[in-house]
């Protein structure tokens, strides 16, 4: 299997190109976000007379503030496009972190099996025993509120599944024959993790790693929603959601309505291209 | 069967002491002194003293945990430091609604979405088809409050066929007794508050049941694809059974296994959903409760909310398990 085979092969799949351009465009908001912006995200002080005015489908709206603006009279289009800054940095850091420890954890269960797998496959156990969100909360709870705890929170939420994943396929590896060559010809353990089963488990964490970055970016945005992530005047996609949708019994529903589409389309193709990459990188995993 | 059920039952009790053993450590691994924290800021000495010995801060850790562990055993989990009432009691008081919210939540789930996914299967590459998978890919990629926002949005404020919030109207009384407004309104034969209590459920349900519907068509759809093309199915077309016959009799019937499994594991997540789409619709359950007092630092709230939700949780899981094995004997005491 070559590099170009497998290009042809993703560009074939619809949906996972339609996922890619969506997470292009994330990226891309998120780079350029001070340079597209039209506005200051986050003016202070706000300019409370520019309060909840429509965008570019009415004549009332202000120029240069395509999407309206928000309760506190401050641009919606920018604010979502440096949300894309912060989304996908907290989703990044939060996969990071789960993977980070995952790798770690799994390799180490994988790897060494007995009583270390047991007890680190038990704590796993443990831990699924809580519904993600609720895990985050707890944590939450204990280190403190704010965008960047919240990461951290559901960093440490992923880890189990994580761990998991990896373990699996280092046990599989582990199996192989070449590895078994490598051990005899006297390669150490750190050796034979690092040069053999590393490479070649890499193909899940690409896959549930992307997948993992939508979840995580849906959850910071919850966390942000529910107060306890992102604090104002942060833009950040999930509590700009919060702050803006009790002005839509006065009819302002810009406010709230934008910045859920742009938490959709980025969840939905990060979604789209790890379920892509999948059905490339790694067939035996299709559904 | 039995010995299965008696061995996973014991394999709970290594996780449900897990669990409590995290949840008791929240507490303990918050920065400071919990004392301190539980009495506030502007506390003098001889309160937070007090605090100490009352909740017994003053012993080691894992007398402490023991002693908690017993109270939680015996249904005591301690008081809310907000409220002051036992927090069991405030969670029986507000559990019924989050309970009723979730199983109509699934109840919509299941029916709209195992019906999608056999008709998607078996009408492949139709538009029905191609519309459903639309939707599922929407459905999972969908912020559920934002979701919720938008049913608000549109339902209840512009077309005003909804109530905005709430669980029943304020000029309807109701009569508790079970706390499922649905069952007690039938008891008590009170038309009004039924009508208010469905009234006011729908929006929060669709909002909740969505992404487990999503889940439930894509999984029904193609657990149906894998067994239409299986031989008996080929037998039976070939016999001349009816289609209807052959998908409705036979072919949902081995589909629907694997369907079991999804809706066990969706029901913790909608649980979990249960916070944000409360939070949405001002909905008086649990969800907003430890939510509430997460933002309050009201600990053995949070403690008590999250013990019972990660109970509930496991109990689940292993119900479904169960079920799997009941419905499916091909699959046994592994």
């Amino acid at each position: 299997m070559n590099g170009s085979y497998l290009i042809k092969r993703f560009m074939r799949n619809k949906s996972a190109v339609v996922g890619l351009v969506l997470v292009l465009l994330l990226i891309f908001g998120a780079i350029f976000a001070d340079k597209i912006a039209p506005n200051n995200p986050t003016p202070s002080p706000p300019n409370l007379s520019l309060k909840l005015k429509p965008g570019f489908w009415s004549d009332k709206g202000v120029p240069g503030m395509p999407l309206g603006t928000d309760g506190l009279g401050r641009c919606v289009y920018s604010r979502i496009l440096y949300g894309a800054r912060v989304s996908l940095a907290s989703g990044f850091i939060a996969v990071g972190i789960a993977l980070a420890l995952g790798i770690t954890l799994g390799v180490i269960a994988g790897y060494f099996g007995g009583w270390v797998d047991s007890l680190l496959m038990r704590i796993v156990d443990v831990m699924f025993a809580f519904p993600a969100l609720l895990l985050a909360i707890v944590i939450v709870t204990v280190i403190g509120q704010g965008l960047f705890k919240a990461m951290v929170a559901i960093g440490i939420v992923y880890t189990p599944q994580m761990a998991r994943i990896i373990r699996s396929s280092v046990l599989y590896i582990k199996e192989m024959e070449y590895i078994e060559i490598q051990r005899a010809i006297g390669s150490s353990h750190l050796r034979v993790i690092l040069r053999h089963i590393l490479p070649n488990s890499i193909a899940p964490v690409i896959v549930y790693g992307t997948l993992m970055l939508a979840t995580a970016i849906l959850d910071c945005a919850a966390l942000g929603f529910l107060g306890l992530g992102a604090q104002p005047p942060t833009p950040e996609w999930g509590a700009m959601l919060s702050r803006s949708y009790s002005y839509i019994v006065g009819g302002a529903w810009w406010a709230a309505t934008f910045p859920g589409i742009a938490i959709l389309l980025a969840v939905m193709g990060l979604n789209l291209l790890g379920d892509g990459l999948r059905d490339i990188l790694d067939p035996r995993l299709k559904d | 069967m039995k010995w299965y059920i008696t061995k996973r039952l014991i394999m709970l009790i290594p996780v449900l002491l897990g669990t409590s053993i995290i949840v008791f450590s929240l507490i303990h691994l918050t920065p400071g002194d919990p004392a301190r924290t539980m009495a506030g800021e502007h506390a003098s000495e001889e309160t937070i003293q007090r605090i100490r010995e009352k909740y017994g801060l003053d012993k080691p850790l894992y007398i402490q945990y023991l002693i908690w562990l017993k109270d939680a055993l015996k249904g005591d989990l301690g008081r809310s430091i907000v409220s002051h009432e036992s927090v069991t009691k405030e969670i029986f008081d507000r559990f019924p609604n989050t309970f009723e919210l979730t199983l109509v939540a699934m109840l919509f789930a299941v029916i709209i979405g195992v019906f999608a996914g056999i008709i998607s299967a078996s009408k492949q590459y139709s538009i029905f088809d191609y519309t459903v998978m639309g939707i599922a890919i929407f459905g999972v990629s969908m912020p559920i409050f934002w979701l919720g926002i938008m049913l608000m949005m549109i339902f209840g404020v512009y077309l005003r066929w909804f109530p905005i919030g709430g669980r029943i109207s304020m000029m309807v009384s109701i009569h508790r007794i079970t706390g499922f407004y649905i069952i007690d309104s039938i008891i008590t034969g009170n038309t009004e508050a039924l009508l208010s209590t469905l009234h006011h459920l729908i929006l929060p349900s669709i909002a909740l049941g969505t992404i487990p519907m999503a889940t439930i068509a894509r999984v029904t759809r193609s657990s149906m694809l894998e067994v239409l093309r299986q031989d008996f199915i080929r037998t039976e077309r070939a016999k001349g059974l009816p289609e209807k016959l052959v998908i409705y009799k036979h072919a949902v019937r081995n589909a629907l296994i694997p369907v079991v499994t999804v809706i066990g594991l969706n029901f913790g997540l909608l649980l979990a959903g249960a916070i944000l789409t409360e939070t949405v619709f001002s909905w008086p359950g649990i969800g907003r409760y430890i939510i509430n007092a997460v933002k309050m630092r009201d600990y053995p709230a949070v403690q008590g909310c999250v013990l019972f939700f990660a109970f509930l949780f496991v109990i689940v899981n292993l119900l479904t398990d169960i079920l799997y094995i009941y419905i499916d004997p091909r699959i046994r005491y592994r």
